[in-house]
């Protein structure tokens, strides 16, 4: 569609102007805010909070589409129980979302649409406006989005944003994205110099990304096929402190626990679902105590296999967006990059 | 308002009747005498209010729904210990069925060889008595059943009907006898040498504890059945029941949604479903 410019000056005012509107409608308006020395998606309250130069943030918009903890059904006791769907979902805007994050909420969209559609993540999704941003630095040494194909974007976003300077240009993705334009900003169209300006600042940015990744993540699902005995599972295995924080912070990371807590008066029970994380002691625990996957080497393997073979077979996507999460805040510098890196030259070992 | 994917239907159970020491058979009736629909193999989460939620595979068979279905239960943690202390008439969320259960109409005009071990006869029950119910569409019947006492053999009434028929080939054994018992002795494996089969016309069925798999497997696999004719009904932990919440993958598998009921072919491959 089509592309405009918004002067950096106008940034502040549309955000104001939505806002207003949005906690008129009860919604909210979310985007990165400092955090000490870190970044977190939170919810806006005034648009000086907003971050737009942020490198990355400590959880990702994940956050927003499927909260860590959600109610999902009410039950209200008595001689016969009835039952109440808590499908909720506030009118939201996310803004400054890069494009890894972006990547990310595609797959959570298919994830949560396949088989079975999960009303809960659906909703909200439908009442979300993305407002994405191309980064033309690296947000750290731990990323690896140039090697994931996920460090630009030309779909999955309602806008757009790409710094040129003393303005954005903004691509609009969708009808939504444009009436957004339209109501809060005075956005004109781009002319032939403004995207000359775009191309240069895009141009130059490729060069600033370091490739991590030694082979094509296009050949990852093949490569995982040849590493299932792999030693590195067990190296990792002795490592790794099984506390979760990986999947926690990961993009791409959905899976969850379902739980029924009772009110003290004992009037209703409610169903709630956490986040889970196949990295903890008790995933795949059943019923007897029997578990299917006790060794944490055997945790670290599914977590590397969901990301780089299981969940393309499923849904035709990586399960990696190359953010960098999991490896920036591994307590010991568990890396899947170098994971892979590590089974890929072992492949090259054994061809020789 | 759109209704959840994880919002229970509540259900009453009109029969609550003790199975083993540690077994209870429970007849559940969804409201307004719905049916449940499901086929043999599948299974429903069950929910307790404010204790939680459990996949329990249905025993009883679709041919005998009558407006109710049966859950076979064992004592075993905090859903089932509750469930284990309600009476006739109590309420009980449902969800479901769920999954893929056993083909019937592909297992027609074959014999059928059944090894059932322990609790794995709970699922295994729905096709039995299905296969039974329609037993002019099938060939031989052959059922054996191990346990790892006598105390501890399902449906006693059941497998004494199953033993007096001419039509059923029934061998049952226990890992240890006791004093009053008269049967075989020993694991489930020892009973595959008492019968011979036509490997070609064979179906297999089994369900059992996870050590047990794989010595059963050698037996069918030993007397010829092709790969795709043995099938077996897998237990993991679930939380959502629809291919979501990732707590049951068998690798790149979801038991929920491409199980409980594989084939060997199907899995004999994927290292973490044996």
């Amino acid at each position: 569609m089509s592309l405009r410019i918004l002067d950096k000056g106008a940034i502040a005012p549309l955000v104001s102007g939505l806002m207003a509107d949005y906690a008129h409608q009860g919604g909210v308006v979310i985007g990165p805010q400092a955090r000490r020395s870190m970044f977190a998606f939170a919810p806006l309250t005034t648009p000086a909070e907003l971050r737009l130069d942020y490198n990355t943030s400590i959880l990702s918009p994940k956050t927003v589409l499927q909260p860590p903890r959600e109610r999902l059904a009410t039950i209200h006791l008595g001689e016969t129980p009835s039952v109440e769907s808590n499908v909720e979902a506030t009118p939201t805007v996310i803004f400054g979302v890069h494009t890894c994050d972006l990547r990310a909420i595609q797959l959570l969209d298919k994830a949560f649409s396949v088989d079975y559609p999960d009303p809960h993540y659906i909703a909200r999704r439908e009442k979300t406006l993305i407002v994405s941003l191309e980064c033309l630095q690296p947000c750290d040494e731990n990323s690896f989005c140039k090697d994931m194909g996920t460090l630009e974007a030309d779909e999955g976003y309602d806008l757009h944003l790409t710094d040129i300077g003393d303005a954005y240009t903004v691509h609009v993705g969708t009808e939504k994205g444009a009436a957004l334009l339209d109501k809060y900003a005075d956005a004109r169209p781009a002319n032939d110099a403004d995207v000359k300006k775009l191309e240069a600042a895009v141009g130059a940015k490729w060069s600033r990304f370091k490739n991590h990744l030694e082979f094509d993540a296009s050949e990852l699902p093949s490569l995982m096929a040849t590493a299932y005995e792999h030693p590195l599972w067990e190296e990792l295995g002795e490592r790794c402190f099984a506390c979760g924080s990986c999947t926690n912070v990961c993009p791409t990371c959905y899976c969850f626990d379902v739980s029924d807590t009772i009110s003290l008066d004992l009037a209703e029970s409610v169903r709630e679902r956490n986040w889970d994380s196949c990295q903890l002691d008790k995933f795949a625990t059943v019923a007897d105590g029997h578990n299917f996957r006790q060794a944490r080497a055997n945790r670290q393997k599914h977590r590397f296999f969901r990301k780089g073979k299981y969940i393309y077979e499923q849904l035709g996507m990586l399960g990696c967006v190359g953010c960098g999460r999991c490896v920036r805040t591994c307590l010991t510098h568990i890396s899947i990059v170098d994971g892979w890196n590590t089974i890929h030259s072992s492949k090259q070992e054994v061809a020789k | 308002m759109t209704r959840s994917l994880y919002a229970p239907e509540f259900a009453r159970l009109t029969s609550v009747q003790p199975v083993t020491e540690l077994e209870k058979l429970f007849t559940i009736e969804l409201p307004s005498g719905k049916s449940l629909g499901h086929e043999p193999g599948q299974f429903v989460m069950l929910s307790i209010p404010g204790v939680g939620e459990a996949p329990i595979s249905i025993t009883s068979s679709p041919s005998r729904s009558n407006g109710t279905f049966d859950l076979c239960v064992r004592k075993m943690g905090d859903v089932t210990g509750v469930l284990h202390g309600l009476q006739e008439g109590a309420m009980v969320g449902i969800r479901g069925p769920f999954g893929h259960g056993f083909p019937i109409d592909e297992m027609r005009g074959k014999d059928m060889l059944f090894a059932p071990g322990g609790l794995g006869l709970a699922p295994l029950r729905s096709l039995i008595n299905q296969v039974l119910d329609e037993r002019e569409d099938f060939g031989r019947v052959i059922i054996l059943y191990g346990a790892k006492r006598p105390a501890e053999l399902l449906f006693r009434d059941e497998l004494d009907q199953w033993a007096a028929r001419d039509d059923v080939e029934f061998h049952v054994t226990v890992d240890r006898g006791e004093d009053d018992w008269e049967g075989n002795v020993g694991v489930i494996t020892t009973l595959f040498p008492k019968v011979s089969i036509d490997p070609h016309e064979t179906i297999a069925v089994t369900c059992g504890p996870p050590i047990m798999y794989r010595f059963v497997l050698m037996e069918m696999l030993g007397k010829g059945i092709p790969e795709n004719h043995i099938y077996l009904s897998l237990e993991r932990r679930m939380k959502c029941g629809v291919g979501k919440c990732g707590h049951c993958q068998i690798n790149g598998l979801y038991c929920c949604q491409s199980g409980p009921v594989f084939t060997y072919d199907q899995i004999k491959n994927v290292p973490e479903a044996l």
